[in-house]
């Protein structure tokens, strides 16, 4: 490792250790109140001691009378914040120590929801890259397509999903399908927005040159067009794809569905287990960020092989 | 065909007006512009921006269409003539492709206009010799200078059989050094490939150098005030720039700039 890079290291280190100093410090408060509750019923002294008394007052004045329970925030069963340690730990057990087929594990969970990630991004994508290409080429589809591409982001993704499903429930499509297109619906407007800046990219001078040579437009396309989208084409791959997988997720949420992030997040909701919530959402950022990373390779490898990175 | 070409001038123009209309109304930008290059010339267009050098050299390669007036390119119209690949042209910036190798970039014209694959090699590995890059065919542009960028674009223009080049400020961004000894290669190329030159530059001294036809233009609206044809020798050396004979010349095309300025 260079000294850079060092430093780079240390800085994020740095800030990774104030986020979660200040998460645990967070947690008392927001728990205190449910921990005095637990502690009152185990006989210990808490003041005030009437719940009603207690509810009346601020946080804040409760962690200061009763600095005894303070840390007991950090290990209630069902908190309204769960301390980072208890959240690692619930990760640690769904994942490494349940079986992949467990209906409890993380990675079994996470795999549902990331197949049908992938597979809206690769619909979304294509999508994208296809109305792109017509944008470029077609003044009619610039005008027509590009305004409901817009438009179709700006419709709640959350209130647009159940119908998504409920309609192609009753042509008789479901499982992963309703998932994807929601995915897909999410994922291809970058892409859209993406490629067509990238293939209008060439300036001027480029395709004066190539009408010197007398090319035909499809010889513009493969040879100009398309390689000069490549770096704008990554960019919008990298944020599809993290929108491909909030797609997925909030596919999940109406259908009651039994396996996926989204339902380990929602059961985790209907139960109050919070540490169960935080623990998909961290499994639903790290996934976010595998991807984006894997596409960040990829886009390096690729721009490589074809000269455009130094 | 070259029967033909001796007969015929190679580029004709007859007062060739070409006027663009913009939102601030319509800019005269060429006015009976009449001018005849034969074939084995090297022309050079100089004169102040906006005098309309660039705007002809850019109607003989088809790329503005004049709005009155006749021009013609090899005896075709200039479309015609682009449409048969009659001319390489030359941008003021090299814009070679960033993902294609300086090979590669030479054989674009030559992939669209559908050259085999053993005759595009063969016709790298020539031009690159023409512009002293032998070796470089593997690079990747941003490996070059800047100077051997528009060496790169240079060859690439001259990949194809077109006998008439048009070169639109080549040597603009480049430096001094740098442009005088482009300005020789270039001398030494067009003595080996006898194609007819037309050469856009602000230049006097790179006019000079290079050109047996020096045509001077002025502004508001474009047009010709001047046309030199030089008495230099076809053998130039860089020290003809300190004979008699190029300062006379320089001088002529001086006071016809001037000129162009002092009737605005």
């Amino acid at each position: 490792m260079n000294r850079s890079g060092f430093k780079a290291f240390w800085a994020v280190l740095a800030v990774l250790a104030v986020i979660v100093a200040f998460w645990y410090v967070a947690c008392v408060p927001m728990n205190i109140k449910g921990v005095l509750t637990e502690q009152e019923r185990a006989g210990a002294e808490v003041q005030p001691p009437s719940a009603k008394d207690r509810r009346d007052m601020s946080e804040l004045g409760l962690v200061l009378n009763n600095s005894f329970a303070i840390p007991a925030t950090w290990e209630q069963d069902r908190p309204r914040l769960p301390a980072p340690h208890q959240v690692a730990i619930e990760m640690w057990e769904t994942t490494v120590l349940k079986k992949i087929t467990s209906k409890r594990s993380l990675i079994y969970h996470g795999w549902v929801t990331l197949s049908a990630t992938v597979l809206g991004f690769a619909i979304g994508t294509g999508l994208g890259i296809l109305l792109a290409v017509g944008i470029v080429h077609s003044r009619v589809m610039d005008m027509s397509v590009m305004p409901w591409a817009i438009v179709s982001q700006t419709i709640p993704i959350i209130a647009l999903a159940p119908m998504i499903i409920v309609v192609l429930y009753s042509v008789g499509i479901q499982g992963i399908i309703p998932k994807a297109v929601i995915s897909a619906y999410l994922s291809f407007f970058p892409v859209v927005v993406g490629m067509v800046k990238g293939l209008r990219s060439p300036d001027a001078m480029q395709l004066d040159l190539l009408r010197t040579y007398n090319a035909s437009r499809s010889q513009g396309f493969w040879k100009l067009r398309l390689p000069a989208s490549m770096p704008y084409l990554f960019t919008s791959l990298k944020i599809g794809i993290a929108a491909s997988l909030v797609g997925a997720i909030v596919g999940e949420l109406p259908t009651g569905a039994v396996a996926g992030l989204g339902a380990r997040l929602l059961a985790g909701s209907y139960y109050g287990q919070t540490v169960q919530i935080w623990s998909a959402l961290f499994a639903a950022a790290i996934l976010a960020a595998c991807l984006v990373g894997l596409l960040g390779l990829i886009e390096r490898t690729v721009l490589k092989r074809m000269g455009m990175a130094q | 065909m070259n029967t033909e070409s001796t007969a015929q001038p190679v580029i004709e123009a007859k007062q060739l007006d070409l006027t663009f209309q913009t939102n601030d109304g319509p800019v005269h930008a060429l006015k009976d512009v009449n001018l005849t290059i034969d074939k084995g010339d090297f022309v050079s267009f100089i004169g102040p921006s906006g005098c309309g050098k660039t705007t002809f050299l850019r109607c003989i390669a088809a790329l503005e269409t004049p709005t009155a007036g006749t021009l013609t390119v090899n005896g075709m119209t200039p479309d015609e003539a682009r449409r048969n690949r009659a001319y390489g042209y030359v941008f003021q910036a090299a814009g070679l492709y960033p993902w294609r190798t300086i090979s590669k970039n030479i054989k674009l014209p030559l992939e669209i206009m559908g050259y085999s694959a053993s005759e595009q090699e063969e016709r790298v590995k020539k031009v690159l010799e023409l512009v002293d890059l032998e070796g470089f065919g593997g690079k990747f542009p941003w490996q070059l200078s800047g100077g051997m960028q528009q060496r790169a674009s240079i060859a690439r223009a001259l990949a194809f059989d077109a006998d008439i080049l048009l070169m639109d400020e080549p040597f603009g961004a480049l430096d001094e050094i740098v442009r005088d000894h482009l300005n020789e290669q270039l001398l030494a190329l067009w003595a080996r490939t006898e194609k007819t030159i037309g050469f856009v530059t602000h230049s006097i001294p790179e006019a000079v150098y290079l050109s047996t036809k020096i045509v001077v233009m002025s502004p508001r609206p474009g047009r010709i005030t001047d046309v030199i044809d030089s008495p230099l020798p076809k053998e130039r050396p860089l020290d003809i720039r300190d004979t008699p004979e190029f300062i006379e010349v320089a001088h002529r095309v001086r006071e016809g700039l001037r000129a162009g300025h002092s009737d605005e």
